[in-house]
């Protein structure tokens, strides 16, 4: 076949691009199989934003040609995006899940189990029931987790079962809707959030806003009070302010510089940093956090040992070669923030790139991600940031293109239409 | 365009080419096929997949490049009326817009 040559000819001419290719052409490396015989493997660990954007785009944009592997424990997504309405009330768990089973039709394989770990060498993935899969390229998009030792009184499984965080959507999402309906009226629901850098920036300030609007309409002499660790209001700040200044006034009381040392759960107590302990009657932590635990047991998490560093081209770990790593688990770039948006544009690029790599292409030297997240002040009213990044070849990071993006001028139920229609359709793009 | 034509592209271009916009150059040389592609991935979060929406934000497949072109010149400029499109509409060139709305015009409504 013609192009064949004209291909290995690029392949060597454009070297310095690092490409791999699948063609039966021999003394190309990196890939479990040569010749056409089997097809090129990736694995994708972890179904959420990040995850199965990744494990969809590869499949449908390599047509067929890459094998596509999603390792993810639950049958269906549940979105964050959206959880805290849930808190409020406007919407059920239900309401914002979505089966895996549509990524089916796109070629993509649905492995329920929990990845435990991978073997660089042997490019082989292990699972928690002993099995192992075999990968080219392993694209990680393990979320967050907890700081193990952060809070001690958080360690047993009880006591987070008692102070929850929900800051992952799901059975906690629930668990914490039904502590605020069995909380008596003139009771204290309180939020702690710890230091930015942190999963999803306004969602702590959002939440506060659902769980008021909750309590207007059934426990009005009920109060939310946000301990904030941070020195101020780290995302929407107007926004949000206009509203607990607005028709939230006297419900929702904001405290900065709330740092904690610990968390009482027998007791719903906050260990203050400084001054006198916080006890609450509903009591919602969000605890320090980093990388996915199997971003972090593997050494992947190479920036200050909580986050992931990548090549912001091709989203592979500058710990690990090829591993790819998305979503809330990376080391920002400049005003890059950890939201689902966001995980699904890196899936998008990591995708291009993986594509392109197994494939004998070229890496796309020129990505582009935008990022919108949508925030509910109640079950209608809604406000937007909004911002677009490019890649700077200089820097060798994502930098945002000044005079692009910004704010909602003010709340509007127009965007809460949008912010549905934008829940609706990430959700197809990443899963049907 | 024929999938491959951008292989003739020599090394020392790709390196030119590396960091800088989609600029006049890009337009007379052969584009690689997936540069639209990829950019209009940046749109699918709220305009569905390759543009096909399943909600209220309008679809973008199958409509005309020459309306894209048009509304995203008008979003940039402030002329039409928007909540978000005149945010994200600044941060791409006039070529990054013409190869998005080229890619959408060939997607099936
Ligand atoms: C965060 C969600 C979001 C993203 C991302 C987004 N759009 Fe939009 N788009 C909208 C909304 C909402 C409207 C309606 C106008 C408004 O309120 O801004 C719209 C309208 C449009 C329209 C007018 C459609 C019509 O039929 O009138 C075009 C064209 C368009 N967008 C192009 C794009 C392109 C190109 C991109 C990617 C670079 C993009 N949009 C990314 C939300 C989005």
């Amino acid at each position: 076949m013609n192009s064949t040559s004209t291909r290995r000819n690029f392949v060597k001419s454009a070297g310095a691009l690092s490409l791999l290719g699948t063609l039966a052409s021999g003394g190309v490396t990196g890939c479990a199989s040569l010749g056409g015989v089997a097809k090129p493997k990736v694995v994708v660990v972890g179904g959420g934003y990040g995850g199965a954007t990744a494990a969809k785009y590869i499949a449908m944009w390599s047509e067929g040609k890459i094998d596509v592997t999603l390792v993810e424990r639950d049958a269906q997504f549940v979105s964050c995006p959206l959880s805290n309405l849930v808190l409020g009330g406007s919407k059920t768990i239900n309401d914002i899940s979505v089966a895996y089973g549509g990524l089916a039709k796109y070629g993509v394989r649905h492995v329920r189990g929990d990845a435990t770990g991978f073997d660089p060498d042997k490019k082989t993935l292990a699972l928690a029931d002993g099995t192992s899969l075999p990968y080219d390229r392993l694209v990680l998009s393990p979320g967050i987790d907890f700081i193990p030792d952060a809070l001690p009184g958080l360690a047993s499984a009880d006591a987070r079962g008692k102070v929850l965080a929900a800051w992952k959507a799901g059975p906690e999402t629930v668990a914490l809707r039904n502590q605020l309906v069995a909380m008596k009226d003139g009771g204290v629901f309180a939020i702690h959030i710890p230091k930015a850098p942190y999963r999803c920036p306004p969602g702590p300030y959002e939440r506060a806003c659902q769980v008021a609007w909750y309590f207007q309409q059934v426990k009005p002499k009920s109060k939310v009070i946000i301990l904030d660790a941070n020195e101020d209001v780290t995302s929407k700040k107007g926004l949000f302010t206009k509203a607990w200044n607005g028709q939230f006034k006297g419900l929702i009381e904001y405290r900065n510089n709330q740092d904690i040392q610990d968390v009482d759960a027998t007791n719903n107590t906050l260990k203050m940093t400084f001054g006198e302990d916080f006890k609450a009657d509903v009591l919602n932590v969000i605890p320090p956090m980093r990388a996915g635990n199997i971003a972090a047991s593997s050494g992947l998490n190479n920036s200050n040992k909580r986050w992931c560093q990548v090549d912001w081209l091709t989203y592979e770990s500058t710990a690990v070669k090829n591993v790819h790593i998305l979503g809330d688990a990376l080391q920002i770039a400049p005003a890059m923030p950890k939201s689902g948006h966001m995980a699904n544009q890196h899936g998008k690029v990591c995708a291009a790139a993986i594509v392109a790599l197994l494939t004998g292409d070229t890496v796309n030297q020129t990505p582009m991600v935008a990022n919108t997240c949508y925030s509910f002040i109640d079950d209608k009213n809604v406000v937007h940031v909004a911002s677009v990044h490019r890649y700077d070849a200089a820097q060798k990071t994502m930098v945002p293109i000044a005079g692009s993006g910004g704010l909602s001028v003010e709340q509007n139920v127009l965007e809460g239409v949008y912010a549905n229609s934008w829940a609706r359709n990430i959700w197809a793009d990443m899963l049907t | 365009m024929n999938r491959f034509s951008y292989q003739v592209m020599t090394g020392a271009l790709v390196t030119a080419l590396t960091g800088m916009y989609v600029g006049a150059a890009f337009a007379q040389t052969s584009v690689s096929p997936t540069l639209g592609r990829n950019l209009a991935a940046q749109c699918a979060n709220c305009h569905g997949t390759n543009g096909k929406s399943v909600a209220d934000v309008p679809s973008l497949a199958g409509q005309s490049a020459a309306m894209i072109v048009q509304k995203m010149q008008d979003y940039r400029d402030g002329k039409l009326p928007a909540s978000i499109m005149h945010q994200l509409a600044k941060a791409y060139s006039d070529d990054q817009v013409a190869l998005m709305a080229d890619y959408f015009s060939k997607q099936a409504k």
